[in-house]
C-alpha cells in the first residue's frame, strides 16, 4: 500500500504540464533515434544528456526525459528492422527475423502495429517488476556493505561481455581503458593526486558525461563523414493497417512470456535488452515448434522479441536505481547523468529522492502509454523521417553535444577532451572494440576500488571478509559463472544467431 | 596585508553609519556567481538563492547570472578568479567551508587565502556525528572514552575525500574530547561519495558512526534509523532540531560549522568590496533570505566584511594546524 501512495505521489509529479511535455518530447526524439540505424538507445541518451544540461532543467525533468528517450528508443528500433531488414539498434535484431518477411508479404503494417503492442506489454509489464521489486530490493540493499559491493562490481565487470558479446578480450581492453582514464584525478580514500600533473581542471578525474557524448556523439559524426553518408534511406510506402481483435490476442501468450523473461534477463547487471530479446524469441520459437511459421513473417516472431527488449529495458533499471550498478550499457549513462546532477543512486535514493524516483516510475507507465499511440496511428510520420538525410540530421546533433559541454562547465577544454574521445572513439570502432565497457570501466571501476579498500580497512586488512557474508559468496558465484558461461554456451548461441540471421538473409553488421 | 584591514574597517564603519555613502559605488546592472560545481549542488545553491533574493528585494538592477565552473573542489574557479578576473567588482564566488579546507591543505596549487577578498557569509550548515539506532553508543562521551581506549572501536564514514572537512570534524571532536596526538591518526575514516552513501553504510550496520552535516542527517534523523549524538556548534539549534545536544553540553568544545558564502576578487576597488559586504548585510537581515534558510535548513551564521575575514583566517589556520599534526600535510 505504501508503494501505491507512492506511485500516486509519483504521477502527481509526472502529469505536471513540462514533465508530460517532456515525456512526450522524449517518447517522440526516442522513437526517432531508435528507428535511425547506427544510433543506439546508448547513443540517442547520450546526445540528449547535454540538452537537459543546456536547457537547465530540474533533475526530474532531465531524468524524465532521458529515460522517454530511452523507452523509445527500445520501440523506434523495430521499425527499421521491419521496413528494411536493418535493425536501428542491437536489440532489435531479432525482429528482423520475422518482421522483414513480414513486410515483404505486405503486411509492414501489420508487423508494425503488433510490435508496438507488444513492446507496449513488455514496457507495462517491466514497469510493474520495477515498483514491485525496486523497493523491496532497495530495502534488501542495506544488508550491502564494502564487501558485498566489491562482489558486486566484480559480478558486473565479469558480465560484461555479455553471453552475446563477440571478443571477450577486446572487451577487456575496452574495460581496462575505462578503469585507467577513472584513475585520474584526486584519490579520495587518500586525499592523494593521481595523474593530475598539477593541472587543476584534472583533480576531479575526466567527467563521464564529456567522455560518453565525445565517444558516441562525435565518433558517430566522424563515421558519417566518411561514409558520406549524404542520403536518407529509401523511401517505403505503408500498406493499410487491417488487424482485427484475433490477431491481437493470438499474440497476447507470446508477448506475456516474452516480457518475463525479458525483464528477468534485464535486471541481471551486464545482460542488457539484446539478451532478452534473444532469449524471448528463441524460447517461443522452441515452444510453439513447428505449427508455427517463425523465420517467415510468423506474427509472435515479431511480438516475442519486442515485448522481451522492451521488458529488458525496463529491468535493466532496477538494479541502477537501487544499487548504483547498471545493468546495460543504455542504463551505465543514465547513471552518469544521475551522478552530474548530484544524486547518488542507490538504497537510500527511494527514501530520500522519492519524488524523483517514483516521478520517473510514472513517467515510463505515462511514456509507454504515448508511445503506443506514437506507434500505431502516427508510425507513418517516423516512416516519413527515416528518410532524412543524416547530412541534415549530424550536424544538429554536434551542435547541440557542443553546446551541452560547454553549458555543464564553461570550460573550453572540456571541448577539447570532447573531440578527443570522439577521436578515440572513431579510432577504437574501427578496430571494433565496444564503447560501452569504457563506460562501465570509468563508472564503476573507482567504485570498486573504493569497496575494496573499505572493506579491507574495516576488517583491518584481513582479506577474508570479501567472502565473508552468505550475501557476498553468492555475488562471487554468479560472477564466476558469468565470467566462464559465455565461453562454454557463448559460441554455441553465436552460431545459432548468426544461422537464424543467415537464413532471413538479414544485412546485419 | 594589515593596512588594508584597517581601511576595510575604517570603510566598513562610516559607511554602517551613512548608508547613502554606498551610493559612491555603481554595481553594474548585472552581476555574476560562480558556483564552482556542477548544478544540483551546495555551491550552486548558495549562488542561485542569494542572487534570486538580490533581485527580489531591488538591491541589484538587473539580474544575477550564475555560472558553473566546476573542477578541484573550487581550485578551478579560485585560480579563475585570482589569474582572469582580479578587477571585476561585478562578479561574486560561493564558497564554503570546503574552500578553507583546501586552502589550509596547500590542495590549490600555489594559491592561498590572501589572494582573495572574503565578503560574508549567510548561514552555515553545522557538523554532526551520528550513529545507528541500534547502536551502543549514547553520547558522544560514550563514543569518545571508547575511541580513546582503542582508536579503532569505531570506524567513521562521511562524504568528504580523506583529509576533507568531514573527517576533520571527527578529529575535531577527538582532539577536544582528549585523544592523544598520536592516536588520532588511527581512527579509521572510509570517504565515501556523498553523506547518504555513508549513512546507509551506517544504518546498514557495517560501519560504526556518521560524520557529517546537519542536513544530511536530518532526514534519517526523523525517520529513526540514525541516532544524532551530538551537534557541533556552539548552541543548540533552532527547533525542530533543538533536541540535539551540542558537543559542548557534553564537555567537548568541538564547534564546526560549514558556512555558506561567497569571496570576490583580490584588486576590486574598496568602494565596490564595501558595496558587496552591505548588500549580504541587507541580504542576510531580508525577510525572503531568512524564508530561505528555513526552507533549506541552513542554520543562522552571519559574519561580514573585515569579521568574516578573521574568521577565514582563524578557521585556515586551526585546520591547517590539525593537518599536520595528523600527518595530512608536510
Amino acid at each position: 500500500m505504501e508503494t501505491l501512495n507512492y506511485l500516486l505521489q509519483g504521477f502527481a509529479v509526472a502529469l505536471t504540464l513540462d514533465n508530460l511535455m517532456f515525456a512526450a518530447v522524449g517518447a517522440i526524439l526516442g522513437t526517432l533515434i531508435g528507428a535511425l540505424p547506427g544510433l543506439g538507445p546508448a547513443n540517442g541518451v547520450a546526445i540528449l544528456i547535454p540538452l537537459a544540461f543546456s536547457l537547465g532543467l530540474p533533475a526530474e525533468s532531465s531524468l524524465i526525459l532521458l529515460t522517454s528517450v530511452y523507452a523509445g528508443a527500445m520501440y523506434g528500433g523495430r521499425i527499421s528492422s521491419i521496413l528494411l531488414n536493418i535493425p536501428g539498434d542491437e536489440p532489435a535484431m531479432m525482429t528482423c527475423l520475422d518482421g522483414y518477411p513480414m513486410a515483404l508479404k505486405g503486411k509492414a503494417a501489420e508487423a508494425l502495429a503488433i510490435s508496438a503492442i507488444a513492446s507496449f506489454i513488455g514496457s507495462l509489464l517491466a514497469t510493474v517488476g520495477l515498483v514491485i521489486l525496486a523497493p523491496w530490493l532497495a530495502k534488501f540493499a542495506l544488508r550491502f556493505g564494502p564487501a558485498e559491493y566489491f562482489a558486486l562490481f566484480t559480478l558486473a565487470f565479469a558480465t560484461l561481455g555479455g553471453i552475446t558479446g563477440k571478443n571477450q578480450f577486446k572487451t577487456v581492453i575496452a574495460a581496462c581503458l575505462g578503469l585507467m582514464i577513472a584513475t585520474v584525478g584526486v584519490d579520495i580514500s587518500t586525499g592523494n593526486q593521481r595523474y593530475t600533473y598539477n593541472i587543476l581542471e584534472l583533480y576531479e578525474g575526466v567527467d563521464f558525461i564529456i567522455a560518453i557524448v565525445g565517444l558516441f556523439a562525435i565518433s558517430e559524426l566522424l563515421f558519417f563523414i566518411e561514409m558520406h553518408a549524404g542520403e536518407g534511406l529509401k523511401k517505403v510506402t505503408l500498406n493499410k493497417l487491417k488487424l482485427s481483435m484475433a490477431d491481437i490476442i493470438g499474440v497476447l501468450p507470446t508477448s506475456l512470456r516474452g516480457s518475463v523473461l525479458g525483464f528477468i534477463s534485464g535486471v541481471l547487471p551486464g545482460a542488457g535488452a539484446s539478451l532478452g530479446s534473444f532469449i524471448s524469441y528463441t524460447l517461443e520459437k522452441r515452444l510453439v515448434g513447428h505449427k508455427g511459421s517463425f523465420g517467415e513473417g510468423d506474427p509472435r516472431g515479431v511480438a516475442a522479441p519486442e515485448a522481451g527488449n522492451n521488458a529488458a529495458a525496463n529491468g535493466a533499471l532496477v538494479p541502477m536505481l537501487t544499487l548504483g550498478v547498471p545493468g546495460s550499457g543504455t542504463t551505465a549513462v543514465l547513471l552518469a547523468m544521475l551522478v552530474s546532477l548530484n544524486i547518488q543512486p542507490g538504497p537510500m535514493l527511494f527514501t530520500q529522492n522519492a519524488d524523483l524516483v517514483w516521478g520517473v516510475i510514472a513517467a515510463l507507465f505515462i511514456g509507454n502509454l504515448i508511445l503506443l499511440l506514437l506507434n500505431i496511428p502516427m508510425v507513418g510520420v517516423f516512416v516519413k523521417l527515416l528518410s532524412i538525410p543524416p547530412k541534415y540530421l549530424m550536424p544538429v546533433v554536434t551542435l547541440v553535444a557542443s553546446v551541452g559541454i560547454f553549458a555543464i562547465s564553461n570550460s573550453a577544454l572540456d571541448l577539447y577532451f570532447m573531440i578527443g574521445f570522439g577521436l578515440l572513439g572513431y579510432v577504437l570502432r574501427k578496430l571494433h572494440i565496444p564503447l560501452v565497457p569504457i563506460i562501465l570501466g570509468m563508472l564503476l571501476g573507482p567504485e570498486m576500488e573504493k569497496s575494496l579498500r573499505h572493506a579491507l580497512t574495516i576488517s583491518d586488512g584481513d582479506w577474508s571478509i570479501l567472502w565473508g557474508s552468505g550475501l557476498a559468496v553468492g555475488i562471487w558465484v554468479v560472477a564466476i559463472a558469468g565470467l566462464v558461461l559465455p565461453y562454454l554456451i557463448g559460441p554455441i548461441l553465436r552460431r545459432r544467431m548468426a544461422a537464424q540471421a543467415e537464413k532471413s538473409h538479414s544485412v546485419v553488421d | 596585508m594589515k593596512s588594508s584591514s584597517i581601511k576595510t574597517l575604517i570603510a566598513s564603519a562610516t559607511l554602517a553609519l551613512a548608508a547613502s555613502q554606498a551610493g559612491a559605488f555603481e554595481q553594474s546592472r548585472t552581476a555574476e556567481c560562480i558556483a564552482p560545481a556542477n548544478p544540483g549542488g551546495g555551491w550552486d545553491f548558495t549562488c542561485r538563492s542569494v542572487g534570486k533574493v538580490l533581485t527580489d528585494i531591488g538591491l541589484i538592477e538587473g539580474n544575477v547570472q550564475t555560472v558553473n565552473m566546476p573542477g578541484a573542489g573550487g581550485g578551478v574557479a579560485f585560480a579563475h578568479t585570482v589569474s582572469k578576473r582580479g578587477d571585476d567588482s561585478a562578479l561574486i564566488v560561493a564558497a564554503s567551508t570546503a574552500t578553507t579546507t583546501r586552502l589550509a591543505q596547500g590542495q590549490f596549487a600555489g594559491m592561498d587565502q590572501e589572494m582573495v577578498r572574503w565578503v560574508g557569509a549567510l548561514g552555515a550548515d553545522y557538523g554532526v556525528i551520528a550513529v545507528s539506532k541500534d547502536s551502543p553508543y549514547q553520547t558522544l562521551s560514550d563514543l569518545m572514552s571508547a575511541l580513546k581506549e582503542d582508536p579503532n572501536s569505531a570506524k567513521f564514514g562521511g562524504g568528504s575525500a580523506a583529509g576533507g572537512w568531514d573527517h576533520l570534524k571527527v578529529l575535531i571532536a577527538g582532539s577536544a574530547a582528549g585523544i592523544e596526538k598520536s592516536s588520532l591518526p588511527k581512527i579509521k575514516y572510509l570517504a565515501f561519495n556523498g553523506g547518504a552513501e555513508a549513512i546507509t553504510q551506517v544504518v546498514g550496520g557495517h560501519i560504526e558512526a556518521f560524520t557529517g552535516d546537519i542536513s544530511e542527517a536530518q532526514g534519517f534523523m526523523e525517520s529513526g534509523d540514525l541516532r544524532v549524538l551530538a551537534v557541533l556548534s556552539e548552541e543548540r539549534l533552532p527547533a525542530p532540531l533543538d533536541g540535539i545536544p551540542t558537543a559542548r553540553e557534553q564537555d567537548i568544545d568541538a564547534v564546526a560549522p560549514n558556512w555558506r558564502g561567497f569571496y570576490v576578487p583580490k584588486d576590486v576597488s574598496d568602494d565596490a568590496y564595501q558595496w558587496w559586504v552591505d548588500t549580504m548585510d541587507k541580504v542576510y537581515g531580508s525577510q525572503e533570505w531568512q524564508d530561505v534558510m528555513t526552507k533549506n535548513g541552513l542554520m543562522p551564521f552571519h559574519k561580514s566584511g573585515a569579521d568574516f575575514h578573521d574568521f577565514v583566517q582563524q578557521q585556515v589556520k586551526s585546520i591547517k594546524d590539525i593537518s599536520t599534526e595528523i600527518g595530512l600535510i608536510k
